[in-house]
C-alpha cells in the first residue's frame, strides 16, 4: 500500500511544533524522541509501519482542542488513535504527522440507568463500558472481537460491529451523542440523552468517518438491560450451501437469534485442534444463539432445531448449561488465535447478501486455488458479514503481495454479488484503493465533500478511506500552504 | 405536471431547473416548502425483496402501504413502525417510503428496535446539480466509506431527492399484548416506563396518555413468551399503580396505532409539537408547556404537546437538552415560527455548508430546516 511521501516543509517545523505543543500539554503527554514515537508506528495491520513525527496523549477535551488548533495553524496532519487495534490501518501514521492518542481519556462521566445511557470519555475500552454497568445488570451491546482492548473512539471511527449485532445493531445504532473537536479546535456537542438529535443527522455521518471529520472526546452510549439468559445450539452440515439455506429458513421463520456464526472446514479443524472444542469434522458449522428466560430459550431452540433437522445436519448439539455453551463457543472464539498459531493470516470483512453465500464460498475456493494460498472462512452469517482468513507466510518473499492480491479479488467478488468491501473493520489504507470498485467517482466526490466541510484543509487522517488518486488534489492543496 | 417515472428523467429535470423545487412524495406530512412541486410518486416498484436476508429495496415513490402488504405475505414488517400523519394533519394521499426516510419517521418501537435511519441500508439520490449518487447498499453491515445514508435520513429533502431506498426488515411478531398501569400521574408514569424499559423483558413500546391516566407497556413475540413476560411485567409494575392487561392482539395493535399516529389530538384544536427529550426530564418539561394536552411515547423521551395556536414551545425547553418540532399548525404560524429548533452556531454553520455542497444552487425544499 502506498502512502504519500512526507512533506519536508512540515518536517522542518518539528521543533517549533514541539515548542508550541509543550505550551498546552504536560511534558509527559508530548512524545517526540524517535525511540518513543516508534511505539505508534502501526496499528493491528502490522504489515505497514511508519513512526510519526510526534505523538500526543491529551487528557481533556480542552487539550485535544489546543493540539488540533495548533496543528491546524501549522498545517500539520493529525492521525487520531484509539487503542491501535484497527485491522485496516486506520491509525497508521505518516512521517510528517502527529498521532493524537486518546488512551488517557478513559473516565466514565455519567451512568444513568433511568434513561439507559452512559457517558464516557472516548479512550475507554469497549468491554470496560459494560464493566461499568454490569453490576446493575446492564451492558453495552456492540462487541467487536477486540473488545478487551479496543477503544470507544475507534469503535465510533469505524462504526464497529461484533457477533451480536444481528439483534442489537452496530455502533451507530447505539450511539446517542458525541463531543467532537474539529480540526480548527472548535468543540461541538451533538445529540445527548434524547433518542434523536435535532437537524441533519451529523452523528450518523461522524460515526464511521474513520477519524477524518473530527476527534471524538466524549460519547453518550445506549446501555441495555441484560437478557435473563442466552444459550447456543451447534449444527454441522456436509455442505455449506445447505448451511446457508438453514440460516435463511431460521430467519424466515420469525426467530431472531442474537448471533448466527458460520465456520468452514478449515476453520473447524484448525480451531478444534487448538481448543479441543469437540466440533464435528464437516463442511460447515453453525452456532446459533438465542436469549430470554430458560423456557423462552428452550422454545426458540426447539424451533431452530426443528428447522435444522429438515436440512439433515451431521451434528446437532443444543446447549443445556453454561458449561456446554462455553464449549460450543470455545472453538469459534479461538478461531483467529488458532489459525494465527500455524500461519500468518490476513482477515478480510467483506459483506454479502446471505443468499450469495454458496456462490461466494465456491468462488473464494477457486480464487485461492488459482493463486496457491489457503483461505478459511468464519462468518457472521445472520448479517452476511464474512471473515475470510487468507493464510500466508510473511517470511516468504512475495507471499504478502500474493495474499493482498487474493484479498482484493475476494473483496471485489463481495461487491459484485451485491455486497460491500468492509462490514465492520473500515477502509483505512487496506481497502482504500478498491473504493472505485464499489463507488463511482461521483459517489466518492459526495463523500469527500463532507470532509471538505468538516476539515477544509484535509489535515485529519488525510491519506485514508479514499483512493490517493481521488484525494490527491485536496491533500496537496492542503500541504502546499 | 405528470410525475416523471425514471431516475434519469428526474435528474435531467433537476439539472435544468432554474427555480426552487418542492419535493413531494405522497404529500401527507403537511410540509409546504417553496417552489414548484417535484413529484416522486412516479418512481414506484419493488426492486428486490429477500425475506431470508431481511432485505427490501424499493423505489422512493412506492406507497408505504404497498410495502407493508408485501411484507405481511412473508410475516415481516417495517420494524421502525412509521407514523401515518394523515389522521393528525387531516391530509389525504398515499405516504411514500421516500417520504418516510426523508423525515426519519419512526414510531413507538423506536425505543427497542430503532428509528427509520437504523433500518436504512442504502440510498440512491439526485443532488442539487442533477447528479445521481449512491451510498450504502443492501447488506446489513457496511462501513465502506462515509455513511451518507444516515445523513439523508431526516434531511427532509434539503440535501437531495431520494430515488431508491434499501431497508432492513424484521419478522412480524406472532402476537402482542399490553400491560396497562393506571393511576400513576405523570412523574409516576415516567418512573413506571423506566422500570419496564430497564427490565430484560424486551418492551417494544412505552407510552403514557394522561387523559386516560394510563401507562401502556407493549410486549411482542411468540405466544408463550408474551404470556411469560406479561406476567413478569405485571409483577414488576404492581407497585406503580393499578395493573391490568390487554391480551387481545388486535386490541393491543389498535391501541399502538392510535399512539403512533397521535390520534388523541386528531380531532382536537390547536397546534401540535413534537419534543425529543431525556425521558426523566419529561415531567418537569411538561409542567412548563401550558399544553392543552400531552401524550408521552418512548418512555417519556417523546412528548406530543397540543397547545393554543401560535405558541412557540422551543424556548420552554430552557436548559434541558433536546429539541422541539412544529408538526401541526396553520400556514401563518408555520411561516412565522418555522418547523425546527435552531441549532448551536457551529452546528448551524456545518449544516449550512453541507447543504451548499449537496445543493449548491439552493433549489431543494427552501423554507425547511434552516434553509431560506
Amino acid at each position: 500500500m502506498e502512502m504519500p511521501p512526507p512533506n519536508p516543509a512540515i518536517l522542518a517545523r518539528k521543533s517549533r511544533l514541539i515548542e508550541r505543543l509543550s505550551g498546552v500539554l504536560p511534558a509527559d503527554a508530548l512524545i517526540h524522541e524517535p525511540a518513543e514515537t516508534r511505539a505508534y508506528e502501526c496499528d493491528a495491520l502490522t504489515a505497514y509501519r511508519c513512526p510519526p513525527m510526534l505523538a500526543v496523549l491529551p487528557s481533556t477535551t480542552r487539550e485535544v482542542s489546543d493540539v488540533l488548533r495548533i496543528c491546524h495553524e501549522e498545517g500539520v496532519p493529525v492521525v487520531p488513535r484509539g487503542a491501535g487495534t484497527s485491522l485496516a490501518g486506520g491509525s497508521l501514521p505518516t512521517a510528517d504527522s502527529v498521532i493524537l492518542g486518546v488512551a488517557r481519556m478513559n473516565a466514565v462521566l455519567e451512568t444513568d440507568y433511568d434513561n439507559r445511557i452512559i457517558r464516557v470519555q472516548s479512550g475507554r475500552t469497549n468491554l470496560s463500558v459494560t464493566g461499568a454497568v454490569e453490576e446493575e445488570d446492564f451492558f453495552y451491546a456492540p462487541d467487536p472481537s477486540s473488545q478487551l482492548a479496543c477503544a470507544i473512539s475507534g469503535n465510533i471511527a469505524m462504526n464497529s460491529g461484533g457477533a451480536h449485532c444481528l439483534k442489537y445493531g452496530v455502533t451507530t445504532n447505539n450511539l446517542l451523542g458525541v463531543t467532537l473537536v474539529m480540526m480548527d479546535g472548535t468543540v461541538i456537542d451533538i445529540g445527548g440523552a434524547h433518542l434523536d438529535a435535532a437537524g441533519l443527522d451529523l452523528l450518523g455521518v461522524i460515526c464511521g468517518s474513520e477519524g477524518q471529520l473530527g476527534v471524538v472526546t466524549e460519547a453518550t452510549l445506549r446501555i441495555l438491560p441484560k437478557p435473563e439468559g442466552a444459550r447456543p445450539v451447534l449444527m454441522g452440515f456436509d455442505d455449506s450451501e445447505v448451511a446457508g439455506a438453514c440460516v435463511s429458513d431460521i430467519i424466515k421463520a420469525g426467530v431472531l437469534p442474537v448471533a448466527i456464526e458460520f465456520m468452514d472446514r478449515l476453520c473447524i479443524r484448525t480451531s478444534d485442534a487448538f481448543a479441543n472444542a469437540g466440533y464435528p469434522d464437516c463442511e460447515a458449522l453453525l452456532i446459533v444463539e438465542v436469549e430470554g428466560s430458560e423456557a423462552e430459550i428452550d422454545a426458540q431452540l426447539a424451533r431452530i432445531v426443528e428447522i435444522a433437522r429438515r436440512h439433515n445436519p451431521v451434528e446437532l448439539r443444543e446447549s443445556k448449561s453454561p458449561e456446554e455453551s462455553a464449549r460450543i463457543w470455545l472453538g469459534r472464539k479461538s478461531a483467529f488465535g488458532a489459525i494465527g498459531q500455524i500461519n500468518d493470516y490476513m482477515c478480510l470483512d467483506g459483506t454479502i447478501p446471505v443468499s450469495a453465500l454458496p456462490e461466494v464460498l465456491r468462488r473464494i475456493g477457486e480464487l485461492a486455488r488459482d493463486i496457491g494460498l489457503d483461505v478459511g472462512n468464519v462468518f457472521h452469517a445472520g448479517d452476511g458479514n464474512m471473515h475470510p482468513l487468507i493464510l500466508f507466510d510473511a517470511n516468504k518473499p512475495g507471499d504478502l503481495e500474493r495474499c493482498e492480491a487474493l484479498g482484493a479479488e475476494i473483496l471485489k467478488l463481495c461487491v459484485d454479488v451485491g455486497g460491500c468491501l468492509t462490514g465492520e473493520h473500515g477502509v483505512g489504507i487496506e481497502k482504500r484503493d478498491l473504493m472505485l470498485h464499489q463507488y463511482s467517482p461521483e459517489d466518492l466526490e459526495a463523500q469527500m465533500a463532507v470532509k471538505d466541510v468538516f476539515d477544509p484543509a484535509w489535515l485529519l487522517n488525510p491519506a485514508k478511506v479514499f483512493p490517493l488518486s481521488q484525494s490527491q488534489a485536496r491533500r496537496t492543496a492542503a500541504t502546499a500552504a | 405536471m405528470t410525475p416523471l417515472e425514471t431516475e434519469a428523467d428526474l435528474a435531467g429535470l433537476i439539472a435544468g431547473a432554474r427555480d426552487p423545487l418542492a419535493i413531494r412524495g405522497g404529500g401527507t406530512r403537511g410540509l409546504r416548502p417553496q417552489g414548484e412541486a417535484l413529484e416522486t410518486s412516479g418512481l414506484t416498484g419493488i426492486d428486490l425483496y429477500e425475506p431470508g436476508a431481511l432485505t427490501l429495496v424499493a423505489a422512493a415513490g412506492t406507497p408505504v402501504g404497498d410495502l407493508q402488504r408485501l411484507l405481511a405475505t412473508e410475516n415481516q414488517r417495517l420494524a421502525f413502525e412509521p407514523m401515518d400523519h394523515r389522521p393528525l394533519l387531516g391530509t389525504t394521499g398515499e405516504p411514500t417510503i421516500g417520504g418516510v426516510v426523508a423525515g426519519n419517521i419512526s414510531g413507538p418501537r423506536r425505543v427497542q428496535a430503532g428509528a427509520c435511519r437504523d433500518f436504512l441500508l442504502g440510498v440512491r439520490y439526485i443532488d442539487g446539480t442533477g447528479t445521481v449518487i449512491k451510498n450504502g447498499g443492501r447488506v446489513m453491515k457496511n462501513v465502506t466509506g462515509y455513511d451518507l445514508v444516515k445523513l439523508m435520513a431526516g434531511s427532509w429533502g434539503t440535501l437531495g431527492v431520494l430515488t431508491q431506498v434499501s431497508l432492513k426488515v424484521l419478522p412480524r411478531a406472532e402476537t402482542q399484548a399490553t400491560v396497562v398501569v393506571s393511576d400513576t400521574r405523570l412523574a409516576g408514569a415516567v418512573r413506571a416506563m423506566s422500570a419496564a424499559l430497564g427490565s430484560p423483558y424486551e418492551v417494544s413500546g412505552a407510552a403514557f396518555d394522561p387523559a386516560a391516566d394510563s401507562v401502556f407497556i407493549r410486549i411482542e413475540g411468540f405466544v408463550d413468551s408474551v404470556a411469560y413476560r406479561l406476567g413478569r411485567l405485571t409483577d414488576l409494575l404492581s407497585g406503580h399503580g393499578t395493573v391490568t392487561a390487554i391480551e387481545d392482539t388486535d386490541a393491543s395493535d389498535t391501541l399502538w396505532k392510535r399512539i403512533r399516529d397521535v390520534e388523541p389530538f386528531a380531532d382536537a384544536p390547536g397546534d401540535v409539537w413534537r419534543l425529543s427529550v431525556k425521558p426523566s426530564d419529561a415531567p418537569e418539561i411538561c409542567g412548563r408547556l401550558d399544553a392543552e394536552g400531552v401524550l408521552l411515547d418512548w418512555g417519556g423521551g417523546l412528548i406530543w404537546a397540543r397547545v393554543p395556536s401560535a405558541t412557540d414551545l422551543r424556548g420552554r425547553l430552557g436548559a434541558f437538552g433536546g429539541h422541539a418540532t412544529l408538526v401541526r399548525a396553520d400556514a401563518e404560524t408555520r411561516a412565522a415560527l418555522g418547523m425546527f429548533q435552531p441549532e448551536s452556531a457551529p452546528i448551524q454553520d456545518i449544516s449550512a455548508r453541507l447543504r451548499a455542497r449537496f445543493d449548491p444552487r439552493g433549489i431543494f425544499n427552501r423554507g425547511l430546516m434552516g434553509r431560506t
